[in-house]
Formats: structure tokens, sequence, C-alpha cells
């Protein structure tokens, strides 16, 4: 697996993990056991068979690498990037036990970019069963919901309030980690197994409630994209941006490329990132991107930082710097950001989850300078449709209640995603989006 | 086998057609859109945003009129997009319509209503009259702009309102001075039940003073600077009875009375620097090639 050096990387948007070479993929496949009783695939949620796809690499078979792992996921490209391996297929690895796992991810992605380049096939569909079914958002859950039921043979219309489909893989995940030719390509995928997209509608205004329900089904997956902001004074001075507002302007409208694009993002010298999680990491190496000096400020410790560790090196190595045990209590300015002014925090007795907690240290304050501060402080589920939608439960932080096939108390409506779980991870929401489409398949060839 | 497919499916949109464009006054535009998804299910009071082509910014307009698949935008041309689209004729494709979005106005019975639009502001107003006065209310319409250069919409202000009031700031047309002094004089005769007022953030700031005083609700339409306008940003994030909303998704009307104006103004200058640039750069290039067509 390579990697382009940091002081490279740091000046461009291009892909910092350049991926595996064809004889490293194979020299990697031949590590796989073959167990008989694979534990990697209880680690993964959309039950790739993972030694199968594996053991086609191993014989040099690239396209029928691709076609195994197609069964059972038509994103392998984006999984293959973004998922925390390290918690699901190779957490469970048996060579994990004792040395390093087989680097499932990076064969997933090796077979996924080399079927790319040499033309796609698509997975068999059933015979058409006549059953219309509405799904609503096209992030990963609803990208994942509308290929299986495209594939068992329901006519599927996917619509998306943004101009591109793809959810936080277009707007919210950077092109450095995700370049979006191959988010685009696989979504194409869709558009040829009869899926149909449809963009700029957002459901609740531009397909009214009573029209949604009208479909044979509905699938949800709005997906977390209401972005949370802290709540201290100063905040909305120009120059402070939730990190969604910073992402989406540069990734999906290509404000780096200013005035090429005409999406503007403010510049900055010095940008303040607060948070720990994906996201904080992703708008601070943005903001690297963009030439700011960046610092990321984290109320409890390294050790306790959610996001994917060797994201975190990397924010590391491409000159991010970490302020831990600290909380913004105050943006300084006049009319833009001159400050971030933050007090330290002590870890005190634990939480309800067991982690210690932060307390703030009396006299601790002190001010990073600063010309931009973004809020990467998490997003809850969007309210929206939901709001519309008369009778559904909703949990105490706007969650659609589902059983565990993704049904709402909605008879024909289902709900996978972060719309359901709260802002998770793609696989999460591709595992539980299957689900509901097998569940949903069901609940038509039954009626 | 090997499968080729192209990029749109069959049903898929690729770009909404323009159908009608006209210069209505000074700097203002008007022009019908076919989009068929905002036609059916827009109500007063919303708002759809466009983008203009693959390098374009979204820009939130206000839907001022609806007529079978078609919907009408008016706007000033203010900046880089405003002004490219002023540049479309009939024929032109918009890549990206999305709609209808924000809340509709409440409308309901109240009695007497007024609508105040100020400049390129009086482009929502005719819909709102019209929601109005299909409700059983009677309607006072009063129109201002700067001078009788930039006025628009008389005529079907005109025809929708029970009365029209016309102000200008230089005395070319109507009333020498501001809508919010033809208000007060409204207000003087027949006391309304509910005021909108509608127009640049100065203008609704100082013309709502004069409801506040006389107690009468009051509902402005705010226009931060947007992205998404679904929620999802921030960016259009206002602060109202001393709360932060999202004008996209909780407005765009709130009660005049509780806006902090002067944060929506400050926000609006948030990209001064970076919308002069994209001017001169687009006003560089008056061959209609956008700007673009000769730059990498
Ligand atoms: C910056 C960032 C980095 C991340 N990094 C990772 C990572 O490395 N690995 C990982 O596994 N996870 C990561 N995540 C989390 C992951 O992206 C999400 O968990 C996942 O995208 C959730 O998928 P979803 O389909 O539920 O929702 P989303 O991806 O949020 O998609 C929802 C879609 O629905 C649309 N929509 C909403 N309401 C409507 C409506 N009413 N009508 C029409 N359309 C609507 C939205 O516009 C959106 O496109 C990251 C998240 C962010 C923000
Ligand atoms: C909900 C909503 C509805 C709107 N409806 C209309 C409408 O019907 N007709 C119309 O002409 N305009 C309307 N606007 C304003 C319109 O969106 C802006 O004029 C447009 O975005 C300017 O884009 P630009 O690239 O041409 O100019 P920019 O280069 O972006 O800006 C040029 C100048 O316009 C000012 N400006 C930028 N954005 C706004 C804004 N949102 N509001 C006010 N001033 C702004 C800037 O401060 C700057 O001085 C609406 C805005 C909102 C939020
Ligand atoms: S989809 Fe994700 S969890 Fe499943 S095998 Fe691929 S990388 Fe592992
Ligand atoms: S658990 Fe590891 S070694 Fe065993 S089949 Fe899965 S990938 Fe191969
Ligand atoms: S425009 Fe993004 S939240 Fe309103």
């Amino acid at each position: 697996m390579g990697e382009r050096p940091a002081d490279e990387r740091v000046r461009d948007f291009s892909e910092v993990d350049t991926g595996l070479s064809a004889e490293e993929a194979v020299t990697e496949a031949q590590r796989c056991l073959q167990c008989k009783k694979p534990s990697c695939v209880k680690g993964c949620p959309v039950e790739i068979d993972i030694p199968a796809f594996i053991a086609r690499i191993a014989e040099g078979d690239f396209a029928g690498a691709a076609q195994v792992i197609k069964e059972n996921n038509l994103l392998p490209a984006i999984c293959g990037r973004v998922c925390p391996q390290e918690v699901q297929c190779e957490g469970q690895c048996i060579l994990g036990l004792k040395e390093v796992p087989v680097r499932i991810g990076e064969l997933e992605r090796f077979v996924a970019d080399h079927e790319r380049k040499t033309g796609s096939r698509l997975p068999p569909k059933a015979e058409p069963t006549g059953k219309k079914v509405a799904v609503v958002g096209s992030g990963p859950a609803g990208l994942t919901a509308a290929a299986e039921l495209a594939r068992l043979g329901h006519s599927v219309v996917l619509f998306e309030s943004l101009h591109e489909p793809g959810g936080v893989l277009m707007y919210g995940i950077p092109g450095f980690r995700l370049p979006k030719e191959v988010v685009r390509a696989e979504i194409d995928q869709l558009r040829g197994m009869g899926v149909t997209i449809l963009t700029n509608h957002l459901v609740g205004t531009s397909v009214p409630v009573s029209e949604l329900l009208s479909y044979d089904a509905v699938f949800l997956g709005c997906g977390a994209g209401l972005p949370h902001f802290m709540g201290i004074p100063g905040e909305n001075l120009n120059g402070v941006y939730s990190a969604n507002e910073f992402l989406t302007r540069v990734n999906l409208m290509h404000a780096d490329r200013f005035p090429e694009f005409d999406t503007p993002v403010r510049h900055a010298g010095r940008v303040v990132v607060v948070g720990g999680g994906n996201v904080a990491m992703d708008a601070a190496r943005v903001a690297r991107r963009l030439g700011a000096r960046t610092t990321l400020v984290y109320r409890r410790r390294k050790e306790d930082l959610p996001a994917r560790r060797a994201e975190i090196a990397r924010a590391e190595e491409e000159g991010v710097t970490f302020i831990f045990c600290a909380s913004p209590v105050r943006i300084l300015g006049e009319q833009c950001v001159t400050g971030v002014e933050c007090e330290r925090m002590e870890m005190c007795a634990t939480d309800a989850s067991g982690r210690p907690e932060p307390v703030p240290v009396e006299g601790s304050r002190f001010v990073i300078d600063a010309d931009m501060c973004i809020q990467a402080i998490g997003q809850g589920p969007n309210p929206l449709l939901v709001r519309m939608l008369p009778g559904i439960r909703t949990g105490r932080r706007g969650n659609v209640i589902v059983d565990e096939e993704g049904r709402t108390d909605l008879g024909k409506v289902f709900a996978a995603g972060d719309i359901a779980t709260g802002a998770a991870t793609v696989i999460l929401a591709m595992g539980g989006a299957k689900r509901a489409a097998r569940a949903i398949d069901r609940m038509l060839r039954n009626s | 086998m090997t499968l080729h497919f192209s990029r749109q499916g069959e049903d898929e949109i690729v770009g909404y057609r323009v159908k009608e464009a006209s210069p209505m006054a000074e700097r203002i535009y008007q022009i019908w859109i076919e989009a068929p998804h905002v036609a059916r299910n827009a109500r007063a009071g919303q708002f759809l945003v466009i983008r203009i082509d693959e390098k374009g910014e979204r820009i939130p307009l206000t839907i001022s009129a609806v007529k079978g698949d078609l919907v009408r935008v008016i706007f000033m041309a203010v900046g880089k997009t405003t002004y490219q689209l002023a540049t479309l004729v009939a024929g032109d494709e918009i890549r990206d319509v999305a709609g209808p979005l924000g809340k509709p106005s409440e409308i309901g019975h109240f009695g007497h209503c007024v609508i105040v639009g100020g400049g390129a502001g009086i482009a929502c107003c005719p819909i709102i009259a019209r929601a109005a006065k299909a409700a059983g209310n009677r309607v006072t319409g009063i129109i201002g702009a700067r001078s009788a250069g930039f006025l628009i919409l008389e005529e079907e202000m005109g025809e929708t309102c029970d009365e029209l009031f016309v102000a200008t700031d230089d005395g070319t047309k109507g009333h020498h001075g501001f809508a919010a002094d033809v208000l007060k004089q409204v207000i003087g005769k027949e006391r309304p039940d509910r005021v909108w007022i509608i127009g640049p953030a100065i203008m609704m700031k100082v013309t709502s003073e004069v409801t506040r005083a006389a107690g009468i609700p009051t509902l402005v339409s705010l226009n931060p600077i947007m992205v998404d306008g679904t929620g999802m940003c921030g960016s259009c994030r206002v602060v109202v009875g001393g709360e932060t909303r999202f004008a996209c998704v909780d407005g765009p009307e709130f009660d005049a009375h509780k806006v902090d104006f002067d944060t929506l103004m400050a926000r609006q200058k948030t990209y001064l620097e970076e919308e002069k640039l994209a001017l001169e750069r687009f006003s560089s290039h008056r061959c209609g090639c956008g700007g673009r067509d000769h730059h990498g």
C-alpha cells in the first residue's frame, strides 16, 4: 500500500492513499488462510463472501473477485476506502490474533478500482415485480436500498434534494480520501440497473408526503445532516462555519477552485477546528490544503479521539496542531473572527458511558488567534421530512425508531442509516439499508 | 457481458428550460423556468435554489408566480450569478432548479393585510397578495424603489390588491420618500391585522419599526447567504428572539419584531471580496462564455 508524502499531498486534493499494485494484491491475498468458518465475514454488515473474493485475487482473477463482491455490495470502491475496517472485517480476521490481519479493505478497493478501469459488470436482476418503491436520500443507505431493491426486481425512484447524488460521500468526505469520480462511477451502476435518480427533489415539498405514501413502499435514508453548534458567544461572526458548510463549499461546490467555480469560501491564515471525530479530521485537513495554519481543539485526551487512528496520524503528518483537554468558551471578533477563547479541561469522575468526564479548570482561559473557526461537534438526524410524517415515532435525538429490519411505525415506511442510528458509519448505514430492502421485498411479495 | 450506460437514465432531468426571459426594470429581470416538480407544489412565500451550470453557485430566489409547469423568478443583477442569469434567453437551460424550499407564508382570514415590497423584494409580493386575497382578506399593497426606473410589478399588484401605493426615494413616481412613510399613513387610516415587509435587510429593519410601535403582527422574509437551502449547512443561520434559526427551513418568514437585523446584515457581507472578484472576472468577458471558456 502506497501513501503520498505529507508535504506533497497537503498541497492538493488528490488521493493520499495510492492503493495496491496487482502484484501486491496477489501477495496480500495469498496470506489469507481461507478459513472454513471465516470470522471476517461476521464483521462485514453487508456480508461479502470475503474468502471467496480473496481466493479469486490470489488466482489473478480480478474480474471474478469483483463479481463475488458485487453479489453483496455495489459500492466496493467506496467501502474499501472509508470502512473502519479495524473494527469491522479486519478486526475479526483470525490472522489479527497473532500478526497483521489480511488487508481486506485494500483488497476490496483494488478489485473495484481494477474493474472500473476495465469495464463494469452489473449483477443479474430478478424478474420485474411491478411494485414501485420510493427511496429518499442518496447517501450510502439510500444507494444500497435502491440497488438491492432494483436487483430484486422492483421499480425504484431515488429522490435527492441536492444537485448531485451521494450524500456525505459527495459533500462531506473530501476527495483526498474518497475521489468524487469513484463515487460517481459507483452511483452510475445504479442507473445501469434501471434506478431513476431524481436530484433537486426535496421530499416533503417537491414530492408531497401524500405522493410519497402512494408508492408501494418507502425507504427513508435522509441521514444526519443537521449541524450542531456549540451555543457559545460569537458564533454568528463571519468566519464561523459548521463542518458541513465548510466541507460542502469545498467538496461539493469546489470552493478550493474559486473563482473558476463560483462558490467562495473564506480565506483564512489561521483556522481553529473544534471536535475530534472523522468530521473534524477532514475539516482540519481541508483547511491545511487551503493553506491555513490549523489547530484542532478537543475537549478530551488524545487517546479519547473518536476518529480513525490512521486519519489522526495523517492529519498530524500534514501539520495539523492538536490541543487536547481544552474547549472553546467564546469566539472573539467584531464582525469577523479574530480568535477563539478556550478553557482547559481536567479529566475527572467517569460519566455514564464509563469515560472520564472533562471538567473545566478554573482560571485556565487562553486565546488562540484565528480568523476562522470550524465547528465539528456532531450532526443530528435531518428533521425536515420526519416532522411531516404523521405518526412516525422518533427518539430523544430525533432519530426515527425502527425494528431490526428497519420497519418504522408507519406500515410501509422503512428507514436505515444515520436517520435511524444517529451519525454513524457508511457501512452500518449500508448494512441497515440492506436488511430493510430485504424486508421490503418480503412485504411486497406477500401483498 | 460488459455493459455501458449513460450518466443519465431516461426519466432523469438534465436541465431545466427557460421558457421566457425579459428585463423588467433597471437591472431587474424575470424568467419563467420549466420545473414541474417545483411548480406543482409551490406555495406563497417559498423559494427555489438554482445553479446555472456545472461551475455555478447555488443561489436562492423567491418563487414569484406559477403557471402550469412554469415558475417565475424575478431578480436584481447584483453579482456574478445574477448577472449571468440575466444573459439567459428563452430556450437556454439551467442545470439545476431545486424546490420549493422553505415554509410557505401562513395565510389565514386575518381581515386587513398590508404587503410592503422594496426593490427586488417586490418580486415576492404578488403571490402573497393573491393568497391573502383568496383567503378573504382586504389587501393593501405598498411598493417602493429607489427611483421609478427600478419599480416592478405595479400592474400585477394593482390588479390583485384592493388598494396600491407607490413610493420612490427620489420622488420620480408616487410618494416622494420611503415605503415606511406610506405604511404609517395606512396604519393611521385603517389598522392592519397583519403586515408583510419584504425587501433589502435595511429596509425591512427600518420599516418594521413602524408596526412595532403599533403592535401589529408583522412578517419579514429573510435573505441570508445560503448553500443547500435544506437545513444541512447552517450558513443561513439568523437570530430570532435570541435564538439561532435556519432561515431555509425554519423560515424564510419570521416575526419582524424579533429578528436581529444587524447580525443578518453583517453576515451578508461575509464574501464581499470574493463577490467583487467574481463579478469583475465575469464582466471582463462579455462574449457570452460566462468568463469561463477561455480559462482553464
Ligand atoms: C465529513 C465526514 C466524514 C466521514 N467519514 C467517514 C468515514 O471515513 N467512514 C465512515 O464509515 N463514515 C464516515 N462518516 C459518516 C458517514 O458518512 C455517514 O454515517 C453516512 O454517510 C450515513 O449515510 P446515510 O445514507 O444514512 O446519510 P447521508 O450520507 O447523510 O445521506 C443522506 C442524503 O439524503 C438527502 N436527503 C435528506 N433529506 C431529504 C429529503 N427530504 N428529500 C430528498 N433528499 C433528502 C441528503 O441531501 C443526503 O444526500 C463521515 C461523515 C462525515 C460528515
Ligand atoms: C430565501 C431568499 C430569497 C431570495 N429571493 C430573491 C429574489 O426573489 N430576487 C432577488 O433578486 N434576490 C433574491 N434573493 C437574494 C439573491 O439570492 C442574491 O441576490 C443572490 O444570491 C446574489 O448572487 P450573485 O452571485 O449574483 O451576487 P453575489 O456576488 O453573491 O453578491 C453581490 C451582492 O449582493 C449581496 N448579496 C449576496 N447574497 C445576498 C442575499 N442572499 N441577499 C441579499 N443580498 C445579497 C452581497 O452582499 C453583494 O453585495 C433571495 C435570497 C434568499 C435567501
Ligand atoms: S464492505 Fe467494509 S466491512 Fe465489508 S468487507 Fe468491505 S471493507 Fe470490510
Ligand atoms: S478471517 Fe482472515 S484469514 Fe480467515 S478467511 Fe477471513 S480474511 Fe482470510
Ligand atoms: S442554507 Fe444550508 S442550512 Fe440553510
